[in-house]
């Protein structure tokens, strides 16, 4: 996990340099592998990407979701809890101007996952988007089970979140909004508490949005 | 001579006047600076740079007539946090805010901060209001 974010972090400082180039692509995150194919006596090699594994939520509807309902969606991911003391509300505040901006278009979502699933509820989670008024369906606030939404958000979208009964509202967990395009590739983590960031996010998904879905990114 | 020394008294009085009326308003401006500091790491997250609040979840501190009527509650509110519903702006909040353990005179520097920001203009809220507000929290 360490190396990771390690990782994370260099790939963050080299592309800080490359950040006025307007032809810019995002990087692609995670672990790839190469598979080469013998092609009519030619040899191809093929990168492979680290994807979002399979996954099946209970959004505030109480309508299931799984990685189905993503499909051919930019996505931007972030992990709270509804009755978080600390860093949720600032990070729902810069989640509603992304939401502003994409609520109406058709291939952008938003998922917030819950990491406190035992309290917040479908019915606690559908209160808690009342509030910040979001209607429909391109915010939707994830409900599942404890471990796999641990393992998600470490092992895939690379948020450490935990219980910890020493801080504030029991859980500490990282303020990343991951960005995942519709080939479900992490392509890039902002920091949800920093509104800078998240000005850079939204400009980033205007550059997903243009780029074509079969594009071979190198 | 007479009426020297009295254009003198007058002077001094006068000066007297003056130097008490700079005396608060530096008492003011020190309570309001550093009341912007400890409201920046204590309560910008929820509340706001702009003390807008964050839609229904939680309330704006912009309703001059709450702050104003619900004055000395507002000490006990932050030191040990407020549960339940609140009607802040003509609308209906509810949850929990987090008890926040300030001093007594940092209590007095950030609500000195938010009774004279936000288009609130309360003056200084003093140490003295807090010690006698906390000494009556529920």
């Amino acid at each position: 996990m360490k190396k990771l974010i390690g990782f994370m972090a260099l790939v963050f400082i080299f592309s800080a340099c490359k950040f006025n180039n307007s032809n810019k692509t995002l990087p692609i995150y995670g672990n790839r592998q190469t598979v080469s194919k013998v092609v009519n006596g030619l040899t191809t090699t093929d990168t492979i990407y680290q994807t979002i594994p399979a996954f099946k939520f209970i959004n505030q509807y109480g309508d299931s979701i799984s990685s189905k309902n993503l499909n051919g969606k930019i996505y931007v991911a972030d992990f709270f809890f509804t009755s978080c003391p600390s860093i949720c509300p600032v990070m729902q505040r810069n989640m509603i101007t992304v939401y502003n901006e994409f609520g109406k278009t058709n291939d952008v979502r938003i998922l917030s996952f819950t990491i406190d699933p035992k309290y917040d509820s479908v019915a606690v989670l559908k209160k808690y988007a009342d509030k910040l008024d979001i209607k429909g369906n391109t915010w939707w606030f994830l409900q599942g089970k404890k471990d796999e939404t641990y393992h998600l958000a470490e092992n895939n979208f690379l948020v450490a979140v935990k219980q910890d009964s020493t801080v504030k509202g029991g859980y500490t967990h990282q303020g990343y909004f991951v960005l995942v395009d519709k080939q479900k590739r992490v392509r890039g983590a902002y920091d949800g508490t920093n509104e800078q960031q998240v000005a850079q996010l939204i400009k980033d998904i205007k550059i997903l949005k243009a780029e074509p879905v079969n594009a071979t990114v190198q | 001579m007479k009426f020297k020394i009295i254009i003198f008294l007058f002077f001094l009085l006068s000066l007297v006047i003056v130097s008490c009326q700079d005396e608060e308003q530096l008492e003011f401006k020190r309570y309001y600076s550093l009341g912007s500091l400890i409201y920046q790491t204590n309560c910008k997250n929820c509340h706001g740079t702009k003390g807008e609040g964050l839609r229904g979840l939680i309330p704006p501190l912009t309703d001059s007539i709450y702050l104003q009527s619900n004055k000395a509650l507002l000490a006990c509110n932050i030191k040990y946090g407020l549960n339940g519903k609140v009607n802040v702006s003509n609308k209906l909040f509810e949850g929990q805010m987090p008890p926040n353990n300030l001093a007594n005179v940092s209590i007095a520097e950030v609500l000195t901060y938010v009774t004279n920001s936000f288009g609130n203009k309360q003056g200084t809220f003093t140490i003295q209001q807090v010690n006698d507000n906390l000494a009556k929290c529920e």
